[in-house]
């Protein structure tokens, strides 16, 4: 075995592997053997000298022969030599000496302080390597032959070969180039070039994406839950220089208390009829209360609230969906035109109108002004859920056996959002606020439809089966107790 | 569907709809903030001719202060809802400002996002308009075009709309890697009071039919057909904890009942926010959010370590200790079983000690076969020595009989930073740090 000291310059994976598998053939023990790093490829002058500068060797090399090392050794190798650390040459060359010199299982033995040390470098590795995949943000630039997505990136060690074929895999359908200060590697569209280090000012500067980019990552972020230190472990604050996102951490903090106040104004005032419903009332402490109802925005611009109207010992209660412009005048509910209709068919079927409480899913009238009229509006979702309490209050307190609900509205208030008029019309369902729960058209519906003259066949369609729905709802009313 | 969100950057009282993209984007990503899910892992694709590739190991792509990573765009397709659950911002009866994105915009955003390399795919969620099956639709057309129109190769995660056509799941999952249905509440009772449009059966029923398209799928496959693909990365869920006084033990019954039910590959928990004055069946306390934590660890020991749901939590000890963690809980309450030798102890044992990771533990197999463990070798294992040294016994220290059943085992094992822990178990309550 040789005793001098050996100088051996290296630049890469490959040079290593060459120098190692001659020293290891020739017997050079790890201690003789002075690697010396010539990788750094930011610096010309450097590159020049590592060109020129060939390990020594022992004047009597054998010729090389096959050398056994475990495949997980060759797996875990070129990933360790992108350490960025010197230290990587020479601890690969005695894991090597050791492997092939009685050694075999050294890679098992996890508390081994060289295997230690070699996962600590692998794991190095593969933490800035996912670093650079994650943190990588490509800028949109335009040149002659079109789209160019450049990014400056400054990894801790040498990855980018280690990492661009990742790159490849993802963007294979972009042309694109990632710069680092040691290396550069472009991508055309066919294969990877690599290239010299490129200093940051080379890359592009901003990006026409980075405005909603940044709304995003403001947005998506819970003011109430800070966990800077978080944070930090996951996203080394030397990358936020390539982050445009990161520019808005100050304020995003800054702002939080703020948005955290804000979130329980918000929720305090969400809309709803709930504190205005008086919890031990009567029918008529009900109304009186709604008179004065701000539970959502409709009070603002109806003359008054129409409530529900009608024997509080109602068996029969007859839901609508809002009141309209003669009920908004009159604060009573079903008074206009289709009232009348209403009055006239149940009549026919044999109820009394005066016998059964009716009322609206919406207590007030909802419009847009057209020149003179004021024109009927469908009231939204959010209203008819505002308004609701109303609603259950009054069921609440009449108690009644059967329920007439007019039209979508008023069976979805009482039915959920799944309801769907035109399947579940006509038929009795129970639910929790009467026995007999039933659904048809609302009389507006048809008198909509009689307007439309090309549609005056539907429109005697409609109430043909209006009034036999009646029909079948009256038929079910029990006789009063003689 | 999400919870009790708030505050956006658009100012709060204008009801009027957003019209321009980047506003329509703080809301919609807004109301998405408070869901768990962000993962991005568990399905491979290649990108041959297309944008994009997942690679089966997620990468996040950036962390917001709260200390949670952004991995996907995740935004739902409007706010916008019919229904009125109680623990969710965007139901009905809430004056959050609502917005809706258009299917074109979904994709020109997901595409534009990910060329630059900001995020791993798309994560879409919706609010219920009209009905199920067109919120649904809306969702698929989405998934749809990036990857028939756009050639995305990058990860899709669609939540599915309960009640929703077997048909509309199905194509969902032709485009989606994954797929989930949200149970929303961990008990039947719990949903009943809070969401009581929502219904268990759907969910599960949706889940089910998941569940069984995916086992079709690898059937096939296993008798060598070449069945086309269905989400899969698998299906996960999310429940709200805290809104409700139950329980750990019966939210950790059920998990462990999805996980084997629908074969789940994910549970997420999201501790509840109050919303003041909202509605009286509501609790008007945040449970400690280290509690949402605790509940990942359970989980965690539940899929990976072989514990039974059952073993964390006791009858009388119905919730997890806040203070530990749920190994080292057990271990505590389990001294009878250590310590236990690092030598010869199998497997399962050794990932019961606290301390040791499921990492540690094969390196320990690995090196043991080799030479015997002694005391210096355990920090290089990677094993916390000062948390599993009372539990296990080396080639050279055995800790003697009595170390186990010392009264303050507790204050020997607990981690370092009692002192801070403590404060902070008490602190995560109002500012979620954990």
């Amino acid at each position: 075995m040789s005793t001098s000291n050996y100088h051996a310059p290296v630049h890469s994976f490959r040079s290593w592997r060459d120098a190692a598998r001659r020293y290891l053939q020739a017997g050079v023990a790890p201690e003789n053997i002075r690697w010396v790093d010539r990788r750094s490829g930011a610096n010309q002058s450097q590159q020049d000298l590592f060109a020129s500068g060939e390990p020594d060797f022992p004047p009597q090399t054998p010729p090389l022969d096959t050398i056994n090392v475990p495949s997980s050794f060759l797996e875990i190798a070129p990933t360790v030599a992108c350490h960025r650390s010197a230290e990587c040459w020479s601890l690969l060359y005695r894991l090597l000496w050791r492997l092939t010199h009685s050694e075999k299982h050294l890679l098992m033995i996890a508390s081994d302080p060289d295997v230690v040390r070699l996962t600590r470098f692998e794991k190095a590795i593969r933490r800035d390597s996912h670093k650079m995949k994650a943190f990588v943000r490509f800028r949109r630039s335009v040149d002659d032959l079109g789209e160019h997505y450049i990014a400056w990136h400054r990894p801790d060690h040498f990855i980018l070969r280690h990492t661009a074929p990742f790159f490849r895999r993802r963007f294979d359908v972009m042309r694109w180039t990632i710069m680092t200060p040691d290396e550069s590697c472009h991508f055309d569209g066919d294969k990877l070039i690599f290239g010299a280090g490129m200093p940051r000012s080379e890359a592009p500067n901003e990006d026409e994406l980075e405005p909603l980019w940044k709304t995003y990552y403001a947005n998506i972020f819970n003011p109430a839950r800070i966990k800077l230190d978080a944070m930090r472990a996951e996203m080394p604050k030397k990358h936020w220089p390539t982050l445009p996102e990161t520019e808005m951490i100050g304020s995003m903090l800054r702002e939080a208390p703020r948005r955290v106040d804000q979130m329980i104004q918000t929720t305090n005032t969400i809309s709803s009829a709930q504190s205005f419903v008086p919890e031990h009332a009567s029918i008529e402490g009900l109304r009186l209360a709604a008179s004065k109802c701000q539970g959502c925005s409709l009070c603002q611009s109806a003359t008054q609230t129409v409530f529900g109207h009608g024997p509080a010992t109602a068996s029969v209660v007859v839901i609508g969906e809002q009141p309209g412009d003669q009920e908004d005048v009159t604060g009573k509910p079903f008074v206009g035109p289709a009232g009348q209709l209403l009055r006239e068919e149940l009549m026919s079927v044999g109820i009394d109108p005066e016998s059964v409480y009716m009322t609206n899913a919406v207590k007030h009238f909802k419009f847009t002004r057209s020149s003179k009229r004021r024109l009927h509006k469908k009231p939204s979702a959010r209203e008819v859920a505002a308004c609701r309490p109303w609603l259950e209050a009054e069921l609440k307190r009449i108690k009644p056996a059967q329920i007439l609900c007019l039209g979508a509205t008023a069976a979805s208030a009482i039915h959920g959002p799944n309801f769907r008029l035109t399947q579940q019309r006509g038929a009795f369902i129970s639910t929790r606020f009467a026995d007999q729960t039933f659904a048809t058209y609302h009389p507006s519906a048809i008198l909509r439809a009689e307007q439309t003259s090309a549609q005056n066949e539907t429109a005697s369609q409609i109430r043909d089966l209006f009034h036999r729905d009646l029909k079948a709802f009256a038929s079910h009313i029990k006789a009063p107790p003689a | 569907m999400r919870r009790v969100s708030i505050a956006t950057t658009v100012s709060s009282g204008n009801f009027l709809p957003a019209t321009d993209l980047e506003s329509k984007l703080a809301i919609l990503a807004d109301a998405a903030k408070y869901d768990a899910s962000c993962a991005s892992s568990g399905s491979k694709r290649e990108s041959r001719g297309g944008l994009g590739s997942t690679e089966g190991m997620g990468i996040c792509h950036s962390y917001t202060p709260d200390g949670r990573c952004v991995s996907l765009l995740k935004v739902l397709l409007t706010n916008v809802c019919i229904y009125d659950c109680q623990y969710c911002v965007n139901r009905v009866s809430s004056d959050t400002p609502r917005a809706r994105m258009s299917v074109e915009e979904v994709v020109r955003l997901t595409m534009d996002f990910y060329r630059r390399n900001y995020i791993e795919g798309l994560f879409l969620s919706s609010g219920i308009i009209r009905s199920s099956n067109y919120t649904m639709d809306q969702l698929v057309q989405v998934a749809k075009t990036l990857r028939d129109r756009e050639n995305f190769r990058g990860y899709i995660h669609l939540k599915t709309i309960p009640g929703a056509d077997e048909e509309l799941i199905e194509e969902a999952g032709l485009y989606a890697d994954r797929l989930s249905v949200n149970i929303e509440l961990p008990t039947l009772g719990d949903l009943q009071q809070l969401a009581p449009e929502k219904k268990r059966d759907e969910i599960e029923d949706t889940m089910g039919q998941i569940k069984v398209r995916r086992d079709e799928v690898d059937a096939d496959k296993k008798n060598g057909l070449r069945p086309p693909r269905f989400a899969p990365a698998g299906q996960s869920t999310q429940m709200i904890v805290g809104a409700t006084p139950t329980t750990d033990r019966d939210i950790l019954a059920t998990s462990s009942t999805l996980y084997q039910t629908h074969r789940l590959r994910r549970v997420y928990y999201s501790a509840f926010s109050p919303i003041p004055h909202a509605d009286s069946r509501l609790p008007g306390q945040a449970p400690p959010l280290v509690r949402e934590h605790r509940l990942y660890q359970a989980d965690w020991l539940i899929r990976f370590y072989g514990f039974d749901a059952g073993e964390l939590t006791s009858d009388e000890q119905a919730n997890l200790s806040l203070e530990l963690d749920p190994k080292h809980a057990w271990a505590l309450a389990h001294r009878e079983q250590f310590p236990i030798d690092i030598n010869l102890a199998a497997r399962e044992m050794l990932l019961r000690v606290p301390g040791i990771g499921e990492r540690g533990v094969k390196r320990i197999l690995r090196t043991r076969k080799h030479h015997a463990i002694r005391d210096e070798d355990l920090s290089r294992l990677g094993i916390v020595y000062r948390r599993a040294r009372p539990f296990i016994i080396t080639a050279d220290r055995h800790p003697g009989p009595l170390m186990i059943d010392r009264a303050d085992l507790i204050e020997k094992t607990r981690p370092k930073q009692r002192q801070l822990m403590l404060f902070d178990a008490a602190d995560s309550a109002s500012n979620g740090q954990v």
